[in-house]
């Protein structure tokens, strides 16, 4: 008999309509692999009883009659730092330990609405801010994947929608949601061989998501097929006139509108992303995408994103001064942990608060962010980086005046192991330098494996697209995906 | 410029974070460093560049000014840390 948790999306959804197995059947594989896997530390809370309530719902509405929702039999990962009603939710923090949401976010109430199930609270780096996962109070999530030679270092699944792509890539669920403000949804897609797309700016609501950067925070599916995120982005987008920046235009059918076949579209090879010194086999993996792009029928044609080099330190000054902004309500006050020293009065409660709930990394950007907003160099700092945010978008709507969707490699280089980067913040930010410039200008983006490096690692590609054309992302991510035949999946040692 | 570690101590103060001295003093390099590394954006030529205020163009939506909320105390008080009478509740504060 099939193993139900090797199944997409898509073949759960269709195979319980058929009737070849019960949604409960689904939720009981899915739990019983993430009870089994507590070694990758993918979840933060685990919520069996919800993924079978959700499925029971579903077996029950089919065996009625009834319309089915679009993922009605479906259980799912949903990351922390979306609010749960019922369910803790932290951001992997200790500032929110305990803090039990008394209200639903829009997108995770979307995707219930739709029949999904949810089988727990996924791991992440504290409050969003990392990519590799290793600023969790929680503790580091492991990557299922491990470097061929009996090397058994544990790897980095990326950051910071970690336990997501630990867990899709481990069989845990079939898909989960993640969020992205600088590649938080690609680099760990690409780090663990999956796929998910950060849609565009405004697409998906972020009311109810704890947030990190505002102007730049974005949530998005993350799954093994291009078929999948379709189907989850359709369900998590749409307008909420709950967030000011909600677009208020009709979800495309995306599902439906795939199509790999790229006759007629130009594909940018923006120069600048192959800069001196870059991994060889990022730079192959990339070659071999513009041959599979031009395989299905699009030209190629070379493009020009000057500012690029820029977006990476723009990207430091403006999330960082968002978040500092942002994070300023967890006071001990209202909700979250409260730290009061003997005898403290209120300002020392913040302080002593703020101390005790926030890790490092969380500190030293709110501490960043503090300072370039700071009297007398908020506009050497902030304004000037707002000045060169436009450009960058201004770089980006030129190209695509000669093109219809740039290919770009996903992160510099393939996971690395644990540890390895922690000692050096600036190192790490480095990650992001293929995805940063795309959340800068707000645009679709997303990750799709590509293959397998000399070490038997994942790396993937970048399909960056025109704002508001998710499907044409879509659509040649799927003519990358029916090419590069990535069926490699981690051997299971957890 | 640099800053020192008087700098980052004010920071830590506007933050409304407590640090240490030896916290302080571990801060001053790292945060040199990614400063550092920031200022090359002086280096970009801005001349007539709006600073960026949306990424995607958007209107501000307006709405009928009605009450649409409200009558959830219990609910905003469900998870403070200390809450009396209805209310949050926090150390004495005389000013």
């Amino acid at each position: 008999m099939t193993n139900l948790t090797d199944l997409t999306v898509a073949e759960i959804r269709d195979g319980f309509r058929a009737g070849d197995f019960s949604a409960r059947e689904v939720a009981e594989g899915f739990n019983a692999n993430v009870a089994a896997a507590k070694a990758l530390n993918a979840f933060i809370v685990e919520t069996p009883e919800k993924a079978l309530e959700a499925a029971d719902a579903a077996d029950k509405a089919k065996a009625a009659g009834e319309t089915l929702g679009a993922l009605a039999g479906v259980p799912i990962g949903m990351k922390d730092l979306f609010c749960t009603q019922g369910v803790q939710t932290t951001a992997a923090s200790h500032m929110l330990e305990g803090f039990v949401p008394t209200y639903e976010s829009t997108v995770s109430g979307k995707l219930w609405a739709a029949g999904a199930g949810m089988l727990g609270k996924l791991n992440l780096d504290q409050f969003a801010m990392g990519s590799s996962n290793e600023t969790s109070y929680y503790g580091n999530v492991i990557s299922p994947w491990r470097r061929g030679g009996g090397d058994n270092a544990a790897l980095a699944p990326g950051g910071s929608s970690g336990g997501s792509s630990s867990a899709i890539s481990a069989r845990l669920c079939p898909a989960a949601t993640g969020t992205d403000t600088g590649g938080s949804i690609r680099q760990p897609a690409a780090f663990t061989g999956i796929s998910g797309i950060k849609p565009t700016y405004g697409r998906c609501s972020r009311w109810g998501i704890v947030a990190f950067a505002s102007s730049l925070d974005q949530a998005g599916p993350m799954a093994r097929t291009v078929r999948d995120n379709a189907i989850l982005l359709e369900v998590m987008s749409g307008f909420d006139p709950k967030d000011s920046t909600s677009l208020d235009l009709a979800v495309p059918q995306w599902e439906a509108n795939l199509s790999s076949d790229l006759k007629g579209k130009k594909v940018g090879i923006p120069k600048e992303y192959r800069p001196d010194g870059l991994n060889e086999e990022i730079s192959a993996m990339w070659d071999r995408g513009i041959a599979w792009l031009k395989d299905a029928g699009a030209e190629v044609v070379e493009v020009s994103l000057p500012h690029t080099k820029y977006a990476l330190p723009t990207y430091y000054i403006i999330a960082p001064a968002e978040a500092s902004s942002n994070l300023a309500r967890y006071d001990g006050v209202r909700y979250g942990q409260r730290d009061l020293p003997d005898g403290a009065g209120l300002q020392d409660m913040y302080a002593a608060t703020r101390a005790a709930g926030f890790g490092p990394e969380v500190k030293r950007r709110i501490m960043i962010g503090t300072y370039v907003l700071s009297a007398g160099f908020y506009d050497a700092y902030y304004t000037q980086a707002q000045k060169v945010r436009a450009l960058i978008a201004r770089d980006f709507e030129q190209a695509f005046e000669k093109c219809d969707l740039l290919l770009t490699p996903t992160a510099p280089s393939a996971s690395f192991a644990l540890g390895e980067k922690q000692a050096d913040p600036l190192a790490m930010y480095l990650n992001d330098v293929f995805t940063v410039p795309a959340s800068l200008a707000g645009l679709p983006a997303m990750a799709v494996p590509g293959g397998l490096d000399s070490a038997g690692l994942p790396i993937g590609l970048q399909i960056i697209g025109k704002a508001l054309d998710e499907q044409t992302v879509l659509n040649a991510a799927l003519a990358i995906e029916e090419r590069s035949g990535f069926t490699a999946r981690p051997d299971k040692w957890w | 410029m640099s800053i020192d570690l008087q700098t980052v101590k004010k920071i830590a103060s506007l933050s409304r974070i407590s640090v240490t001295d030896a916290e302080a003093e571990a801060m001053v390099p790292e945060l040199n460093n990614i400063l550092g590394w920031v200022e090359q954006l002086g280096e970009v030529d801005v001349t007539g560049v709006q600073p960026m205020t949306a990424v995607i163009p958007n209107h501000q939506r307006l709405r009928d000014d009605v009450i649409n909320d409200g009558d959830v105390r219990d609910k905003v008080l469900a998870n403070a840390p200390q809450a009396e009478h209805g209310f949050f509740a926090v150390p004495k504060v005389i000013e």
